[in-house]
């Protein structure tokens, strides 16, 4: 093999080599500006390197300019460690550290629905392990095309089976998230993961490399040539053809490594072996490399040679660009280099030492003798471009607004089945049976649940709550108002099961930044979010974004995923939602408006979006998420649910069906409002006490309105309609059944814990 | 270097979900010749020197098949191409 | 009474198992798969989990760990030894048990809170419980459909060693509704469904999971 390395010396000796950078994805100036930083071209290892670092995906360089906002938002005393880590971390008090942290793997679940969704849920735990905590469970928030469109039937069984898949092996409960479906998301599904991880506040760990002389372990699976098909370009590095012609474009997951992986990593953190530590996602080995780096003095030594490889045909660029899954990097003192390999050995983890700590400030990089990178570390993993994109107010928007929905149903009860019995309101158990909710033995509250919770100490009984909520129909009619909107639901979902709510994370999915009416949405959504946690006093801990998210030149409605965490100083007087007993009494807090702009009733039963979305008012939130705290503690009442999507209607469903118990209400005014809108700042508790609770609501300024009283074969609205609990249940839990039961969809996935190797996708 | 293949398969009376989901899409894309499907697994060892066919045997009925539920296959391969 | 709880690589229910142990009085020790010396342990759980990723087969490599063996020559001795889930496909492929678990017949991994009926209350594992008694709880697995010949299932019925079966609605496609078979002597136990999950209100459907571990702790103190 005559294989020429394109070394730092010979891409000073040839300037004039063209070089494949609009292939990676690198615009003109930006390539000039690689080589302005080097004062020469880069070597084909460098611009692999710099190409993938300034991606959109890792360099945020479309929405850095916009993000910065929530790092103006007022200190926050619970805020340990904030943006720019792996993942933010809040202090839950007694001492007891939480981070969390949402993660989108769209493309990915698109192309190769099981790997996409699996990996996906990986990546993010690998996060929350970095942070020095145990990840202790995971939700995740699904949107696909319409549920009876084909290639949904072909998406989403095998995302729903991946992140099973994985996250079951891992042995982290599944506690919750949303399921949705919607014409914009047919050519692109949305798969956000969330992980939750809790440690001491003593135990946080950082990404950083210090200590000149400290050795850089890499550890964990072989690196192959998983994920870098877009970097095949570059494999005519060696000027010969006889590696493998193609790579995959799809990672390939090994939950059994991670668990492992996890495993070791906590026994490392126990005995104090590490000094900083990251974990290898996007662009893998170049990415670990210089943000460790970058984040401390600069200098770092990797010898190529020795990461263990799984394919011996990968040329520096590939393992440099891998996205190999399960693997982590640690810098680890020399004298404590024994003991970590020792800790990797104990449970089967291959870890290998790749290189050191340098003084200076240079990350360099050898490869069969030679050098084939040296660059300033900061320009790799921090000083990537950062762009100012045009916006503009979507064209559409006035008219949308303008176009207002129906007002009044000619058939309440046959639209209270459409609603509940419609893809986004019928039952999700076909999806959440496939996940383990119940493994480590701390799972409070699950799905069907609003909101996750989990307690973290056995003898204290403290515990947090985690809702992910993302109506995208309010973010498209108003981005500004939406993203306040699914902030207030996340944050209701987690004040109803009797939670204090005390952070923020979000996942914001949007279409492609170079349009500027995209922009406008996302700069519009960022602000609302900032905005909004400013009046509720949260601190934004951290987040994602997903860009270029469309099918052909259509992007998706815009939706930002927002995740609000709670906690609870008692787990044992967490709320669930559905009603356990007959003859309380259901009361109705807040306030209800004619509201159905963006709502599931508009949207199922008209095929109607248009307006402006529900009227926010966060204080009356905040009044409302301290009565429910209020409540709680006090134990004054038997179930809370809160109203969103399908408004009353859903939320009676959905309380009655849980235990199989009805009621009997009456509703004032229009019923139609009554039933269906959408009004925020509202939630059902039913109370064996209810002059206790209308005292408490009084205290805290929340309206409340008596419904009726809990009981009985079937959900009865006094002299409009009565719904028998047997039908309502078929319709509620036959449609997803009905729609993804298919043997087709079967077929389509696979077993959870069976790894495919090589796997390509087909399809 | 010399290669044993073992084929594991569930024995005919034991039902096998998988390979009846693939039979049954099999039928609705129209091959409706194909009459049974039977899913297994498929391992390739590469082995040190001359294969000793007992130990061989012994490690595919032992840990790669469980007799209990499975029948197995070896195959040598005499010397592999490469 | 101490009750050892051997940890696999991928083993996730041992903390759960260990908790359980506790909270029906007894003393959860913690056992390493790659050790072969019981600690002296009274009994053993094999807990819940995916050991080595279920790869080859649920169950198999972990069958193979060198303190299996040991676990194998002290149930012919009567230790007593609970299989749940990971757990009871272990002891199936160790040869404690009879039958194999498979691929659950709707293809997918299932988690719900399950009725089982109690045929045998009188296993080192079950005599907490009456005979006949329906309890609730979590079943949770992709490889949970038990199987075996008409032969075998016909020889294991006969000799009483259905120790639970599904109620209200067969979880994985398992033949004749089995959840959970015994040893002949009784001493050896392993179930799918998952009781370690249903100890504690805060957590689990129900309590009654409680009752395999109060069951072999009341036996030890009373021989």
């Amino acid at each position: 093999m005559s294989a020429v390395v394109d070394t730092v010396t010979r891409a000073g000796q040839t300037p004039e080599e063209a070089q494949p950078w609009a292939e990676l994805g690198l615009r003109e100036e930006e390539y000039a500006r690689i080589r302005e930083i080097l004062g020469r071209r880069p070597t084909t290892a460098e611009l692999a390197m710099y190409s993938v670092m300034w991606s959109e995906h890792c360099s945020y360089k479309s929405s850095k300019v916009h993000l910065r906002t929530f790092g103006d938002l007022p200190h926050s005393e619970a805020l340990l460690v904030g943006m720019g880590e792996n993942a933010g971390v809040v202090d839950v008090g007694d001492g007891y550290a939480v981070t969390f942290k949402v993660e989108s793997h769209n493309h990915p679940s698109y192309i190769e629905p099981y790997q996409g969704a699996a990996t996906g849920v990986g990546g993010i735990v690998r996060d929350i392990l970095t942070m020095g905590a145990r990840p202790v469970a995971v939700m995740d928030s699904l949107r696909f095309g319409r549920a009876d469109a084909p290639d949904t039937a072909r998406v989403l069984p095998g995302v729903v089976a991946g992140v099973g898949g994985y996250g079951n092996c891992l042995g982290l409960p599944n506690i919750g998230g949303e399921l949705l479906f919607d014409d914009c998301y047919a050519g692109n599904p949305l798969v956000n993961a969330l992980c939750v991880g809790v440690m001491r506040h003593s135990d946080v760990r950082l990404a950083k490399a210090e200590g000149v002389g400290n050795k850089v372990v890499l550890f964990g699976a072989r690196t192959g040539g998983d994920g870098i098909g877009g970097v095949s370009v570059l494999a005519s590095e060696t000027f010969d053809a006889t590696g493998p012609a193609t790579r995959p474009a799809v990672q390939v997951g090994d939950p059994f490594t991670e668990k492992l992986l996890i495993e070791a990593c906590l026994e490392i953190f126990a005995a104090d072996l590490v000094t900083g530590i990251q974990d290898l996602g996007g662009a893998g080995l170049s990415c670990a490399t210089s943000e460790l780096a970058a984040a401390g003095s600069g200098g770092m030594h990797v010898d190529l040679d020795t990461v263990p490889l799984r394919d011996s045909t990968l040329t520096a660029a590939e393992i440099l660009m891998s996205e190999s899954q399960e693997r982590m990097c640690a810098i680890v003192e020399p004298a404590k280099v024994e003991a970590f390999l020792a800790v990797c050995a104990r449970w089967d983890v291959l870890a290998t030492v790749i290189g050191e700590v340098t003084d200076g400030t240079r990350l360099t990089v050898d490869w069969h003798g030679e050098q084939i990178v040296d660059v300033p570390p900061r320009t790799v993993a921090l000083d990537g471009p950062v762009y100012h994109r045009p916006m503009a107010r979507p064209a559409d928007l006035d008219a949308l607004q303008a176009d207002l929905p129906p007002i009044t149903s000619t058939d309440l009860r046959a639209d209270w089945l459409a609603v509940v019995g419609s893809p986004d309101g019928a039952d999700k158990s076909w999806v959440t049976e496939q996940y383990d909710r119940y493994v480590q033995g701390n799972t409070v509250l699950a799905q069907p649940e609003d909101a996750g919770v989990v307690r973290i100490d056995e003898s204290s009984h403290r515990g947090i709550a985690l809702a992910l909520d993302g109506n995208a129909r309010f973010a498209r009619l108003d981005p500004y108002v939406g993203a306040q909107l699914n902030l207030a639901e996340a944050y209701r979902n987690v004040a109803v099961s009797g939670a204090v709510p005390l952070a923020v994370t979000n996942c914001l999915n949007f279409g492609s930044p170079e349009e500027p009416e995209v922009m406008w949405q996302f700069a519009e959504a960022v602000r609302g979010l900032a905005d909004g946690c400013r009046a509720l006093g949260l601190p934004v801990t951290g987040g994602n974004v997903s860009l270029y998210n469309q099918t052909g030149d259509v992007p998706i409605n815009p939706t930002p995923v927002i995740g609000v965490l709670g906690v609870h100083a008692d787990v044992r007087t967490r709320v669930s939602g559905g009603w356990q007993a007959a003859g309380e009494t259901l009361l109705l807090l807040g306030e209800t408006r004619p509201e159905f702009a963006g709502s599931a009733w508009a949207s199922v039963v008209h095929g109607h979006l248009g307006g402006l979305p529900p009227q926010l008012d966060l204080a009356a939130e905040q009044a409302l998420g301290g009565l429910l705290a209020t409540l709680a503690a006090g134990g004054l009442v038997g179930s809370a649910h809160d109203l969103s999507d399908g408004g009353l209607a859903q939320a009676l469903t959905e309380s009655a069906l849980r235990y199989g118990v009805g009621a009997t209400v009456t509703v004032a005014g229009d019923p139609t409002a009554a039933l269906f809108s959408e009004s925020v700042a509202r939630a059902v508790v039913s109370t064996s006490d209810a002059a206790a609770v209308l005292a408490a609501a009084r205290e805290a300024g929340v309206p409340v309105t008596e419904l009726g009283t809990t009981g009985g074969e079937a959900l009865v609205v006094e002299g409009v309609l009565e719904l028998p609990l047997a039908e309502l249940h078929t319709t509620w839990s036959t449609t997803l059944p009905a729609l993804f039961d298919t043997p087709e969809a079967v077929t389509g996935t696979r077993p959870a814990g069976a790894v495919p190797t090589g796997a390509v996708p087909t399809s | 270097m010399p290669r044993v293949v073992v084929d594991v398969v569930l024995k005919p009376e034991i039902s096998d979900p998988q390979g009846q989901a693939v039979l049954g899409a099999l039928g609705r894309l129209g091959h409706g010749g194909v009459s049974s499907v039977r899913q297994g697994k498929h391992f390739v060892l590469e082995v040190e020197g001359t294969p000793d066919p007992a130990e061989l045997r012994q490690i595919a009925e032992t840990l790669l098949a469980n007799p209990v539920i499975e029948d197995v296959e070896l195959h040598l391969v005499p010397e592999a191409q490469d | 009474m101490r009750i050892g709880v051997i940890t696999f690589p991928g083993s996730l229910d041992d903390v759960d198992a260990a908790r359980a142990v506790r909270l029906a009085g007894g003393e959860a020790v913690a056992l390493w798969h790659a050790d072969d010396d019981l600690a002296g342990v009274d009994a053993v759980v094999l807990p819940g989990g995916f050991s080595y990723g279920d790869y080859l087969r649920a169950g198999a490599i972990a069958a193979r760990a060198p303190m299996m063996r040991t676990v194998v020559a002290q149930a012919r001795q009567g230790l007593p030894v609970l299989g749940i889930c990971n757990g009871f496909q272990v002891l199936c492929e160790a040869g404690l048990l009879p039958g194999a678990l498979t691929r659950n017949s709707h293809l997918h991994f299932r988690n719900r809170d399950q009725g089982l009926l109690v045929e045998r209350a009188d296993t080192a594992w079950t005599s907490s419980y009456e005979q006949g008694q329906t309890i609730v709880v979590p079943v949770k697995n992709g490889e949970g459909r038990y199987v075996g010949s008409d032969a075998d299932l016909d020889a294991l019925e006969g000799e009483g060693r259905v120790v639970v079966r599904y109620v209200g609605g067969n979880p994985n496609g398992s033949s004749r509704d089995i959840a959970g078979v015994t040893s002949a002597d009784g001493r050896v136990v392993g179930l799918m469904p998952h009781p370690e999950h249903a100890v504690e209100v805060l957590t689990g459907p129900s309590v009654d999971g409680l009752g395999f571990f109060t069951s072999v702790l009341t036996g030890l103190v009373a021989a």
